[in-house]
């Protein structure tokens, strides 16, 4: 059946993980040897051991609290709207064959158009509050969204929806039971792109012009030559998505290990 | 005499198929009869028909012409409760495991918790499933995922049974094994079952009547009776009439296929 044996699986497993550490690791060793040589000087960037140092001061004086409250609330109300409406807007046009080939070209270079774009024209019109941000997120994630859902749909086997009709399954039934789990693998996809989506619209509009939140306390520390918040802000971002990440690539990989896709 | 389980007057099937779109006629006109509890094996030249004939009896298209008849209730493409239907391709939930996968029709069915459990456990030691029960689709063979599918049609208890090539991707040895034990399934559960298959030693070991279809538009030319016991394997093989069944649907069968390729023009 093609599977390495529990024993195999597990040692290459560990091999890569110790890979992925040492290439990690080795990354941060040799920024922090540069900075502690001085080939790279403290007004640029301090030693990573001490933006560790900074992040933990930081997060204990708890100054950046309603910061970081806002820009992953922001975050997770664009996802989950992203989500919501990219499946069922997903859903709808799988049934609409001529809308869905007309929408098709559009979809397809819809990400060469610089959605951040239209954020000066969402403030005019909503003002500067949270919902021009919402909507960037929000408007990045969900064709990314549609399209996986499409994808999906279109690979639901015609033998599973055949088998429902004997069952006498009820559309409703059919499309929860059957066509969602099968088309699973693939709103997943989905779902990764639109979380990165929604943390890069999130925090790139509020780096653009905001009122709070992680991209405009980065922003406001960039033009206040603030390292000591700068940097530790960056890295609390990317461990926020690289641990988000991690959790839905592991649900992925369980997924897919059962469906003996991988 | 008893009133067929399934009847069909004249039904016939057409497509629009092709660019521009022009008629193809894919089936028909059939009349066909099949008795309560009768085992049907239907042979036939590739593409003559044989799947969308199934399909109409178990209501998933709609015919074209004629009556399609499920014990006295018309037929009119909808699924009648009360069919089962293995299909060709592998038709197992893959996220689902093989007692989750068997369970899966039982939902609505009403029954308690306890009763639904012990049915699809009895299912799972029919079709030999049973230290398999927590296993994935992905983990077991082609022929083990046919047994799912199989049991999870079983395990609701359908009065009439639709085979579509369900050993069609399965080797030799592996299909005769699997014959006999869709024997079994049969004796014990006293269903109708309606098979389609396109190896003739599979249909004259397996059916009580087998019906040879003409190429395309199928038509049924030939109904050919076997005679066998009900307690019958795969070793009616040695009877002397074997030979001559097998051969007698090779005669018709033959003509139909040669009068397929050559209308492929090969």
């Amino acid at each position: 059946m093609g599977h390495t044996t529990a024993h195999d699986g597990g040692a290459r497993v560990t091999r890569l993980v110790w890979y992925r550490v040492l290439v990690v690791g080795g990354a941060i060793a040799l920024l922090e040897v540069l900075c502690l040589t001085g080939a790279i000087d403290k007004i640029t960037m301090q030693a990573p051991h001490l933006i560790m140092r900074d992040l933990y001061r930081m997060l204990v004086s708890g100054r950046m609290n309603g910061a970081i409250s806002k820009t992953l609330s922001n975050t997770a109300l664009a996802l989950v709207l992203a989500l919501g409406v990219g499946i069922i807007i997903g859903a709808l046009l799988h049934r609409a064959r001529a809308l869905r080939d007309t929408l098709d070209p559009l979809f397809a270079t819809y990400y060469a158009v610089p959605v951040f774009a239209f954020y000066p024209f969402f403030i005019v019109v909503f003002g500067l509050g949270d919902l021009p941000q919402v909507l960037i997120a929000f408007m990045l994630g969900v064709v990314a969204v549609i399209v996986n859902t499409l994808n999906g749909l279109d690979r639901v086997p015609q033998v599973l929806l055949k088998t429902a009709r004997i069952m006498q399954m009820s559309p409703i039934d059919t499309a929860l039971r059957m066509t969602l789990p099968s088309a699973g693998p693939y709103l997943l996809t989905g779902a990764k792109l639109a979380v990165a989506y929604a943390f890069i619209g999130v925090i790139g509009s509020e780096f653009i012009m905001s009122r709070g939140g992680i991209g405009y306390e980065i922003s406001f520390a960039y033009a206040n030559f603030d390292n000591a918040t700068m940097y530790p802000l960056i890295v609390l971002i990317l461990l926020a998505s690289v641990v988000i990440n991690g959790v839905l690539s592991r649900w992925e990989q369980r997924l897919l290990v059962r469906r003996g896709m991988r | 005499m008893a009133t067929p389980q399934v009847r069909l007057q004249g039904v016939g099937k057409v497509f629009m198929a092709g660019e521009p779109p022009a008629p193809l006629h894919a089936v028909g006109p059939v009349d066909l009869e099949l008795k309560r509890g009768e085992f049907f094996a239907v042979v036939g030249p590739s593409g003559c028909g044989k799947s969308t004939l199934l399909e109409l009896i178990a209501g998933l298209t709609p015919a074209t012409d004629g009556m399609i008849e499920f014990e006295g209730r018309p037929v009119a493409g909808k699924a009648p409760e009360g069919m089962g239907v293995v299909f060709q391709d592998d038709a197992s939930l893959p996220w689902l495991d093989v007692t989750a996968n068997v369970a899966f029709g039982l939902r609505r069915a009403g029954i308690s918790r306890e009763a639904k459990d012990k049915r699809v456990r009895d299912v799972l030691s029919l079709v030999g499933l049973s230290d398999f029960a927590t296993s994935y689709p992905a983990q077991l063979s082609g022929g083990m995922r046919q047994r799912v599918c199989i049991a999870r049609t079983l395990v609701m208890q359908p009065r009439l049974i639709l085979l579509d090539e369900p050993f069609g991707a399965l080797d030799q040895q592996t299909r005769l094994l699997m014959g006999d034990e869709l024997l079994r399934m049969w004796r014990e559960t006293d269903a109708t079952v309606f098979l389609i298959t396109h190896a003739l030693d599979e249909a004259t070991m397996l059916a009580d009547r087998i019906g040879v279809m003409s190429a395309r538009p199928g038509r049924i030319v030939d109904v050919v009776e076997t005679r066998w016991p009900r307690e019958r394997d795969s070793r009616i093989i040695e009877h002397a009439d074997f030979g001559a069944i097998t051969a007698r649907l090779w005669h018709t069968l033959r003509e139909e296929s040669l009068k397929t390729i050559g209308r492929s023009g090969a």
